[in-house]
């Protein structure tokens, strides 16, 4: 089995992390922003496979497995946030949900 | 049966939290049901109760019900625990009976009240608190119900609160009270440094072990007396309660009568062993009470409001519970408490019958010739301003205020001028009291009468009648046989009088009836007899002018007034700009310029706040690894 290196693993999963996050502050649809937050939490997945790989212990599969559940759970509220969004304000930018401002 | 006693307190309690919680949800009947029907279950248990203790006496003849333990902390361990003794079985009687037939009345007297939930539950709260305060084996718990009851009196003396007037009134009887009852808790407090318990029964034990006249016995009698003053109305805290009469009369009944007034005799009949190591103080107490009840009685002849006259005449009476105490003699404080709840209540109750029958009239001049017109309202409200001018022989109150004068002279703490006092007093009492039937029930009618009592305000009336007769048959002077049961059953709970009792006989009585006919006597030759020759002699610069006196409470409130309030106010005024001053507002703008910044900050714009959030995370891991 060919193995990759721990090193570029990680600069791979931050890579996407940035990824992410950057699309997450400039994006201002919420479906975007959604997508964005798949990214980051993968690129979190992909860093415990990784390391989990480096030491050969299953812990990081594991992690990934959770991470998996936690993304569907967040995907299933987001997107009805994103539903009720968009029947009350009309259009799914997010910068017109600041009406909680003090 | 003695194990229900914490029902007592708890159904009324338990009315109380219903009528809040359902609040709005209610019917006017419901809400009846419940309000009125808590503190009569309460009055079945504390019947149930008393007839257990008096049938088969505990141990001791006293019973002690701990429930939890409030709370535990730097050796202060209260327990929410009950205690009851004879002295106790009476007051809780007394309580739940006549506050079940005040809220009964009620439910009639306040139908169409916009409140009518919120006023069921103010009272309940009252019993409740009240019940608390008389059951408590420890200062403690005593304290939270007296607090309890100054709550509730604020809440239902401002109870129609559109009317500013009303919430000055509130608010002055709070304030006033809260000036006595700063006293009582630093007298709890000294009590408890030196004692190291609040649990009344081992502390009256330590106190009594206590060499008389130490420092710190005196000391706590004095506080403890200051708070038993605000709470009683006696002077110089007596303001209060002519004014408690802004809220509506079935309110008065219940402070005059079952409840709060009556807190501090309660108080120092209890606490009786620490004013027995403190003679100097209960000859204070006597003193007060001799001159309070001079001074209200003289503030009752004059007072136009049907109302203020019996507060007057509440503050007088309790002037004689407190000289009785004053003197030792407890069981006859506690015998004109039980017979004064009777009459008392019934005064005010029948008052409230007239005054709504006039339409809010509360003159009495304007009021006159009720007599046919209200035929219940007359017989029983006579019957009650008897039993208040201790109509001999038949009335209750003649009973407990013979006893009480009797007591002034005989016991050993007695004196003459105790004496002279209360019987100058009986003599004032008789004239206020038929003053009032005699104005509001003969000559001529000024006022058409516009609603009639039905069953629910007259059913209380009439009991609170047949009570006011036969209330004082339970402790009769030697010279009508000695029966007395109540002494016997007090006598369990109070230590005895030296010198005490009906220690006269005849003579003495007769003196002392004779003056009381006298006062009822002089009251129909000034309103009925003399009446046109009473109003032109009134109309006289000189009586006029001692007459407003008297009307104003002997000028009390304007004195506090220019002695306190007016001093503090310019005090105030001139301290605007001290060096406190900048401190107090530098804080201030400070505070309003952190809120600035960091209202500023939350603009609502999710973007921003994630990037703030991942900057700061940067920041936390550039630390780290950089380190």
């Amino acid at each position: 089995m060919a193995s990759v290196s721990l090193n570029s693993g990680l600069i791979l999963a931050a890579i996407l992390f940035v990824i992410g996050f950057v699309g997450l502050i400039t994006r201002r649809n919420l479906i975007v922003v959604l997508a964005c937050i798949e990214i980051m939490l993968n690129a979190a997945g992909l860093a415990f496979v990784v390391a989990g790989a480096r030491w050969g212990r299953p812990d990081g599969q594991v992690m990934f497995l959770f991470v998996l559940a936690m993304a569907a759970a967040e995907v299933a509220v987001g997107l009805a946030l994103a539903i009720r969004f968009r029947q009350t304000l009309g259009r799914l930018d997010i910068d017109e949900a600041d009406e909680m401002r003090g | 049966m003695l194990h229900l006693l914490w029902l007592i307190p708890a159904l009324p309690l338990t009315g109380f939290v219903l009528l809040t919680l359902l609040n709005r949800r209610l019917s006017r009947t419901a809400a009846a049901v419940i309000g009125a029907g808590s503190v009569g279950l309460a009055a079945v248990v504390a019947i149930l109760v008393a007839a257990a203790f008096i049938v088969s006496p505990p141990e001791g003849h006293h019973f002690h019900q701990v429930l939890w333990t409030w709370f535990d902390t730097g050796g202060l361990r209260p327990q929410v625990a009950f205690y009851l003794d004879a002295m106790t079985v009476i007051f809780i009687l007394v309580i739940t009976v006549v506050g079940f037939l005040i809220h009964l009345y009620s439910t009639e007297f306040m139908e169409h009240d916009e409140g009518f939930t919120r006023f069921f539950m103010y009272m309940n709260l009252f019993v409740a608190s009240m019940l608390v305060l008389v059951l408590a084996d420890n200062l403690l718990l005593l304290y939270l119900g007296w607090e309890g009851v100054g709550m509730c009196s604020y809440f239902l003396i401002a109870f129609w609160q559109k009317d500013t007037q009303n919430v000055y009134c509130g608010r002055k009887a709070f304030i006033i009270t809260r000036i006595g009852d700063t006293a009582m808790i630093v007298g709890l407090f000294l009590l408890f440094t030196h004692y190291h318990t609040l649990e009344i029964q081992p502390l009256m034990h330590a106190v009594a072990a206590t060499p008389a006249g130490a420092a710190v016995v005196v000391a706590a009698a004095w506080l403890l007396l200051g708070g038993a003053v605000g709470k009683s109305a006696q002077l110089p805290l007596q303001t209060w309660l002519p004014d408690a009469m802004a809220g509506p009369t079935p309110v008065s009944a219940l402070i005059h009568a079952a409840t709060m007034v009556t807190a501090g005799v309660y108080l120092i009949a209890r606490t009786n062993a620490l004013y027995t190591a403190a003679p100097d103080v209960r000859l204070a107490v006597a003193i007060i009470g001799t001159v309070t009840l001079l001074y209200a009685g003289f503030s009752a002849l004059t007072q136009k409001d049907i109302k203020r006259s019996l507060a007057y005449s509440t503050v007088s009476q309790i002037g004689y519970m407190f000289l009785a105490l004053g003197v030792a003699g407890w069981d006859a404080g506690i015998f004109h408490f039980m017979t004064h709840a009777f009459f008392k209540a019934l005064l005010f109750l029948g008052a409230g019958v007239i005054i709504e029958a006039l339409a809010d009239e509360h003159d009495i001049f304007k009021m006159g010739g009720l007599r046919r017109e209200l035929p219940v309202v007359f017989w029983t409200f006579t019957i009650g301003a008897a039993s208040l001018a201790a109509l001999p022989l038949v009335t209750a109150g003649y009973y407990s205020k013979d006893l009480i004068i009797s007591t002034s002279l005989g016991s050993v703490d007695g004196s003459a001028w105790l004496w002279a006092g209360a019987v100058a007093g009986a003599l004032l009492t008789g004239i206020y009291s038929f003053r009032l039937v005699f104005v509001v029930f003969f000559g001529e009618q000024h006022t058409p009468v516009t609603r009639r009592p039905r069953w629910r305000m007259q059913a209380p009336l009439v009991i609170l009648a047949v009570l006011s007769v036969i209330g004082g048959f339970v402790w009769l002077p030697d010279w009508m046989g000695g029966w007395k049961p109540l002494e016997h059953f007090l006598s369990t709970a109070l230590p005895a009088t030296a010198g005490g009792g009906w220690a006269f006989g005849l003579g003495e009585a007769t003196i002392v009836e004779i003056v009381s006919l006298s006062g009822i006597g002089i009251a129909y030759l000034l309103w009925i007899r003399r009446r046109d020759a009473t109003a032109v002699f009134a109309a006289r610069p000189a009586p006029d002018a001692l007459e407003r006196y008297w009307r104003a409470g002997w000028g009390f409130d304007a004195l506090y007034q220019y002695v306190f309030a007016v001093p503090v106010k310019w005090f105030a005024h001139v301290a605007r700009n001290d060096l406190v001053e900048p401190v107090v507002k530098g804080i201030a703008s400070l505070n309003v310029l952190a809120w600035r910044g960091l209202s500023a900050s939350q603009n609502g714009l999710l973007r921003l706040y994630i990037a703030v959030a991942g900057a700061g995370l940067a920041i936390i891991i550039a630390v780290v690894v950089l380190k």
